[in-house]
């Protein structure tokens, strides 16, 4: 609590030293600083660890030559990116294919503001914060369709498509098991959602049924609208070339990846809102370490999460990937949601408990039994490449 | 009327224009995609936080994404053919916008909301606007989404492998081939 109010007093003390006129002005810039700075030094900070932790699963060093034990990494790489030559195809629509990148960051960015990192600790407290962030993340799949569109090249128009595809097919399993939580919370805020779990790790969502279950929904759908292994088909740099990305070079290109790695830690950051407990410790006696602490540890052990399941989980297949959207994740965040709506009737006592749970568990294991049943294995059927004589 | 409120009105108004005077179709789209956001700019303004974030949600989420994969799946190209200038259209599209505006105006102008003084935007609107649509406004809301469900089987149908049409034919002949091969 004290940092928080310390953060809050230095702010209240330089929006008083501004003129009158630029006050609400300079109390939003002092919002917006701290957040863009502070995710822009932890998205250097993750590609290094990304590249250190892949190096260490596949059993070689990573980077280590820039600085001592190659912290200096991102650095360089910064450097090498801003000192490219930035090619824009002659025939490429030259407005939309600069806009692109700059959209694409800035839904990423936009989604952070409302997320709580302490004790009255953000930077735009509505009463729709979860809407909101949902409402600038959709923003992101027409700036990747204009990547693809812009950049006049079939492969980055094909990649684009693929990749709106995606995003759409899990934002509906992300939404509606995001959509639990607020419907037991009973709030669309994201500073009640955090209230509402302040009472130490028992309180957390991810230990009831309904939130157990939508956790790991949740971060399935996070992975897919991130575009990250095991669901990066839309770039797949080692088979496709790399899809709505493929015209981009120098800077924008790292503005892409800039992007997608701001877009992981919001999503990342709901994740630990909506199910981990936000900003709470798991235990009120730790309570004298600030919540930003907890928020941001949270928030890094999810990335290393993802840095892990990457390093380990082969890619999906285009189809694959749809059937499990709407076969599998639809039906069980649907089923979840009903989960939830018992919890909420029966007012989370032990019958709660017992028949959420016995619902969820039901369900998973039933559905997951007739997919498996359902699904022959046989050869993938080209639709359009037979004609053309490609598979035989 | 506020400056942002002037802004807000500029930046969709132009867009619009620009929505139905560029040639290059993608681009319109792109341009009416602006003018959502500038109407969902104007729901804000109003204190409508949800709706304006609905609209977001919607209309550049979705439905400008549906427009921009119905454009480039259809055969028609993004570069427009028409004429600039043709008066036969001109003609009828201006009495069809001034006949749409009189309708809307007269009826605008007829209801009973004008009548009625608006009341305050109480502090609980997320509880009550909720509470309606599932209590007053329950049937229209099921209607939309019976329709909602129609639209979907039907886009499901639409793509669902033409089995019996031309797949079959091909890989018969094909097996036929080999087989006398």
């Amino acid at each position: 609590m004290w940092f928080e109010e310390l953060l809050i007093a230095i702010k209240h003390y330089l929006v008083l030293q501004m003129p009158g006129s630029l006050q609400p002005v300079g109390s939003a810039f002092l919002s917006c600083l701290p957040i863009m700075t502070s995710f822009g030094g932890l998205f250097a900070l993750a590609t290094l660890l990304e590249r250190k932790m892949l190096g260490r699963i596949q059993n070689r060093y990573g980077p280590n030559r820039v600085g001592p034990g190659g912290l200096l990494q991102p650095v360089a790489d910064g450097i090498k990116m801003l000192t490219k030559e930035d090619i824009v195809p002659k025939n490429a629509d030259h407005l939309i294919h600069f806009l692109a990148p700059l959209g694409l960051l800035v839904s990423a960015m936009l989604g952070l503001s409302v997320i709580p990192f302490g004790h009255r600790l953000i930077a735009l407290d509505i009463e729709t914060g979860i809407l909101f962030f949902f409402a600038v993340g959709a923003a992101s799949e027409l700036a990747i369709f204009m990547a693809g569109w812009g950049s006049r090249n079939k492969y980055a128009l094909l990649g684009a498509l693929r990749a709106i595809a995606q995003m759409i097919s899990y934002e509906i399993p992300l939404i509606l098991s995001a959509l639990s939580v607020l419907m037991v919370v009973g709030s669309l805020s994201l500073s009640d959602v955090v209230q509402a779990q302040s009472g130490g790790i028992h309180t957390w969502h991810i230990f009831t049924p309904w939130g157990f279950l939508g956790c790991i929904l949740f971060l399935i759908s996070t992975l897919a609208e991130i575009n990250r292994s095991p669901f990066d088909i839309p770039e797949a740099e080692s088979e496709l070339i790399a899809g709505h990305m493929t015209e981009y070079s120098g800077f924008k290109y790292a503005l892409f990846f800039m992007a997608e790695g701001v877009a992981m830690f919001a999503m990342c950051a709901l994740t630990a809102t909506l199910f981990l407990g936000g900003y709470h410790a798991p235990f009120p006696i730790l309570s004298f370490i600030p919540g930003p602490v907890w928020l941001f540890g949270k928030l890094t052990s999810l990335v290393l999460l993802f840095i892990w399941i990457r390093g380990t989980m082969p890619r999906l297949r285009a189809d694959q990937l749809m059937e499990f959207a709407w076969k599998f994740m639809l039906p069980m965040s649907v089923v979840n949601l009903i989960a939830a709506g018992i919890w909420v009737a029966l007012d989370g006592g032990v019958a709660a408990w017992i028949s959420s749970g016995l619902l969820n568990f039901v369900a998973y294991f039933g559905w997951s039994r007739i997919l498996s049943q359902a699904s022959r294995f046989s050869p993938r059927t080209y639709r359009y490449a037979e004609e053309a004589g490609v598979s035989e | 009327m506020s400056l942002f409120f002037i802004i807000t009105a500029l930046i969709t108004m132009a867009s619009a224009i620009a929505a139905m005077t560029l040639r290059n179709l993608v681009h319109c789209v792109l341009c009416l995609t602006v003018t959502f956001a500038g109407i969902a700019l104007v729901f804000l303004q109003l204190g409508a936080e949800f709706i304006g974030f609905s609209q977001i949600l919607v209309y550049i989420g979705a439905v400008s994404i549906l427009m921009l994969f119905a454009l480039l799946m259809t055969r028609g190209g993004t570069e427009l053919t028409l004429k600039r200038w043709d008066p036969v259209h001109w003609i009828t599209g201006t009495l069809i916008g001034i006949a749409g505006f009189g309708v809307m105006s007269f009826a605008i102008f007829n209801s009973s909301l004008r009548q009625s003084k608006i009341p305050e935007a109480k502090a609980d609107s997320l509880h009550a606007l909720g509470n309606s649509l599932l209590s007053q406004y329950v049937l229209p809301l099921e209607v939309m989404a019976l329709l909602l469900t129609v639209a979907l089987i039907g886009a499901a149908l639409i793509a669902l492998p033409e089995k019996n049409v031309f797949r079959k034919n091909a890989s018969f002949s094909k097996n036929q081939e080999s087989g006398n091969k």
